[in-house]
């Protein structure tokens, strides 16, 4: 299949997902008694109505895009990363670390550049354990995932209500907001990072480069293809899949890392938005595609920036924008779902598309 | 196949086309003068939030050709990802040039939205930003003189209580919300040595933190174990100081089952309804007078940056228009102990009562306020720890 043949087929899976999550908030809309019409009207304008609004969902695209990229890595190797959640909570602990050792610095740029590198290094850090429970242990990722976000989120209370609690308060409104000189620098007029956005074009980058071209990425999906075979030709699966979480970890670690120094400006227990959950949809709903990942997180950038319109232009309960979600959520997963039965079928009676292991659609753009 | 979704693609274009058109047309009628309200809660919380709503809505009546946008439910746990420079953002694309941002918690992202739109004005409610000298010019702080509140509140649940053990159901840790507490034992301790001629010593005065304002499932502690936890121990009325009615709830489900239990809520006129068998009364904030003179005060040019911290109306607490604070006995309120609650109110309108007079030590044991001395409002404002006969944690382990 060629390139342009293979997008085209995928960008219609895509449009019919859409088309679904229309329908389904469409219904709770219509069951709500709200007109769904001025409502899609509403969170179109709330996302894209002017350039402030724009880079809002530039803000919130930024860390599901890194996400996404970093789940790249290792659902290609087979691996449901779910503790990215984690990762980018830990990433943003051992960001804001160094942001507070470096309160007093003259050079606050050194600064964010070493609070970026540590949340790398952090959320690298956070994934290897998941790894290494993986390989060493036996354990499903999925579950060591899990529980691995369950305590990254503790560690984060611990630290806000503890030894980084702002003098004589308790509260998880987060720690002491750091000195403007510590912000990640924006363009005001815009609100837009441009730090930010080079970093996430890099990490696009390099994610293509080496899925796609390195010894690496070759690995890992000569692994996630068929890990017996792989082991057989003398690739280290264990190893591999470690290399996967490692990569995994350091963009989400990345992602928390640009939540502290350029969003929040402090540490706070929500820091990681569930834009690693997110960005799991956002990785599966694109097909493990690096060229469609940044289209697809625009899509949920734009629906979480614009559904805020709801309660606020239609009077709509607030609780409603969180029933719309879980519809695109299930929405998603049914069409996820059905086109992997669709595959399951087509690849028994032709063979000519995906292979089928670990009951999951493997690609076929860069044979 | 592919023809036919282009097809609809195409149409739904011309579709958003139309109607942002048509929108157009319709947005460009007269522009009345607009306030954005951001609530941490939801706006029917029968609480904190509920009650800036109210005073929102007093505003849009009193002065005609204003009008409220509201966003509700402003806190990191229930729109995740949303940060207040966003919102104020949108409200001023909006039109609104004075943004109220309601709760402790918006503190640092309403100071950055204020530096960011120099021209909108920005009230930021229960902060000390102008006190601290980190306000910018176009940025306020309102709050209410709710100490005397929960005076009355700690007052009519010593009243009440049977065995002396009232427990106080705390949002976080700050400087309001120990001098809230604090103001609760107060008015509860003059209550049962100067009423009741009992010994201070007897009464139990337990505070117990959740860690925020409301519940946030799986990260602050659960408001209603822990009022289940102080009806369940011994402690038979509670007094409310988080943002929702978690402490009637459970005191009537208790009552249901035959516990003789009381509980006092927080914030909201209307948060004893239908709790009318155990609710003592309600402490509350009537934020639209305080409301009103900051919004005259930016839509006529004639804008301070000042830190405002608005009393009760002494001459009548409940009146709608003039009192910041109010509070409303309860139906569960006996009738001797109201009679008593209305002198002491009357006490403290005419001075005649104090209860910041020294000597106060806090909860270590050093002096908070010394013998002949009575605290400033500055010093009321930032106490730093509870006070002494109290229990519970003064600041964060």
């Amino acid at each position: 299949m060629n390139r342009f043949e293979y997008l085209t087929r995928h960008s219609r899976h895509v449009l019919v997902t859409v088309a679904a999550v229309f329908f389904f908030t469409s219904l709770v809309l219509i069951i709500a008694g709200a007109p769904p019409l001025a409502a899609y009207y509403h969170i179109f304008k709330g996302s894209l109505g002017s350039w402030i609004k724009f880079s809002h969902v530039i803000k919130s695209w930024i860390p599901l895009t890194l996400c996404a990229c970093g789940l790249l890595f290792t659902f290609r190797i087979g691996l449901w990363n779910i503790g990215i959640e984690g990762q980018v909570m830990i990433g943003a602990v051992f960001s804001t670390a160094i942001l507070r050792l470096g309160l007093e610095s003259q050079m606050p740029s050194i600064i964010i550049l070493g609070s970026i590198i540590a949340g790398l290094v952090g959320g690298a850090l956070w994934a290897l354990i998941a790894g290494f429970l993986k390989t060493k242990g036996g354990v499903n990722e999925i579950f060591a995932g899990l529980g691995l976000n369950f305590v990254a989120q503790g560690v984060i209370l611990w630290l806000v209500f503890g030894p980084w609690k702002r003098p004589g308060v308790a509260s998880m409104s987060g720690t002491e907001v750091f000195p403007p000189a510590l912000w990640l620098s924006q363009v005001a007029s815009i609100r837009l990072s441009l730090p930010a956005l080079a970093i996430v074009c890099i990490a696009l980058i390099l994610t293509a480069l080496l899925l796609r071209y390195t010894k690496i990425g070759l690995h890992l999906k000569a692994i996630g293809n068929n890990p017996s075979a792989a082991y057989l030709f003398g690739l280290k699966p264990a190893r591999n899949m470690v290399l996967a979480m490692i990569f995994a970890g350091g963009f989400a670690g990345v992602a928390g890392s640009l939540q502290v120094s350029g969003v929040y400006h402090r540490l706070l227990p929500a820091i990681s938005s569930n834009y690693g959950y997110l960005a799991l949809l956002v990785a599966m709903l694109s097909n493990y595609n690096i060229w469609l990942v940044p289209w697809v997180a625009l899509f949920f950038a734009c629906l979480n920036v614009g559904s805020i319109q709801l309660p606020m232009a239609l009077q709509l309960d607030s609780s409603l924008s969180g029933v719309i979600q879980g519809a695109l959520v299930l929405a998603t997963l049914g069409i996820h779902g059905w086109r992997r039965r669709r595959a399951e079928v087509r690849g028994q009676k032709t063979e000519d598309g995906g292979h089928m292991i670990g009951g999951r659609e493997q690609k076929t753009e860069d044979r | 196949m592919t023809k036919k979704i282009f097809c609809g693609f195409v149409i739904s274009c011309l579709v958003f086309a139309f109607i942002l058109a048509t929108a157009g047309l319709v947005s460009a009628e007269e522009k009345p003068n607009v306030f954005g309200l951001l609530l941490v809660g939801p706006y029917n919380d029968h609480g904190w939030s509920q009650a800036h709503y109210e005073g929102g809505k007093y505003v849009e009546k009193m002065m005609p050709g204003s009008k409220m946008i509201y966003i509700d439910k402003v806190n990191p746990a229930d729109r995740q990802g949303v940060t207040i420079p966003q919102l104020v953002d949108d409200m001023v694309e909006k039109g609104a040039t004075l943004i109220i941002a309601n709760s402790d918690d918006m503190k640092d992202g309403t100071r950055e939205a204020a530096a960011m739109h120099p021209d909108v004005h920005f009230i930021h409610i229960s902060g000390d930003d102008v006190l601290t000298g980190k306000a910018p010019k176009n940025l306020s702080n309102l709050m209410g003189r709710m100490e005397y509140g929960k005076m009355m509140a700690g007052f009519a649940a010593a009243l009440t209580t049977q065995n002396g053990k009232i427990g106080y159901l705390g949002p976080l840790i700050n400087e309001e919300t120990r001098r809230l507490a604090a103001c609760a034992y107060l008015g509860a301790k003059y209550a049962w040595e100067n009423v009741l001629k009992k010994d201070p010593k007897q009464l139990k005065f337990q505070v117990t933190w959740i860690g925020f304002w409301f519940n946030i499932p799986g990260v602050t502690a659960d408001p209603t174990q822990v009022a289940q936890n102080f009806f369940n121990t011994g402690y038979d009325v509670v007094i409310s100081g988080i943002d929702t009615t978690e402490a009637v709830v459970v005191a009537k489900q208790k009552k249901q089952e035959g516990k003789a239990v009381w509980a006092i809520p927080y914030d909201y006129i209307g948060a004893c309804e239908g709790a009318d068998d155990v609710c003592l009364g309600v402490p509350y904030f009537n934020w639209g007078p305080g409301y009103v003179d900051f919004v005259k005060a930016a839509f006529s040019g004639k804008w301070q940056s000042k830190w405002v911290w608005l009393g009760p109306d002494w001459k009548d607490i409940n009146n709608p228009d003039t009192s910041t604070i109010g509070f409303t006995a309860g139906p569960a309120l006996s009738a001797t102990a109201q009679k008593h609650l209305a002198s002491f109110i009357n006490d403290l309108g005419s001075k005649k009562i104090n209860l910041f007079k020294g000597p106060l030590n806090y909860q270590d044991g050093s002096p908070f306020v010394k013998a002949g001395q009575t605290a400033s409002d500055k010093k009321v404002w930032y106490m730093g720890q509870l006070l002494e006969g109290m229990e519970g944690a003064s600041s964060a382990k």
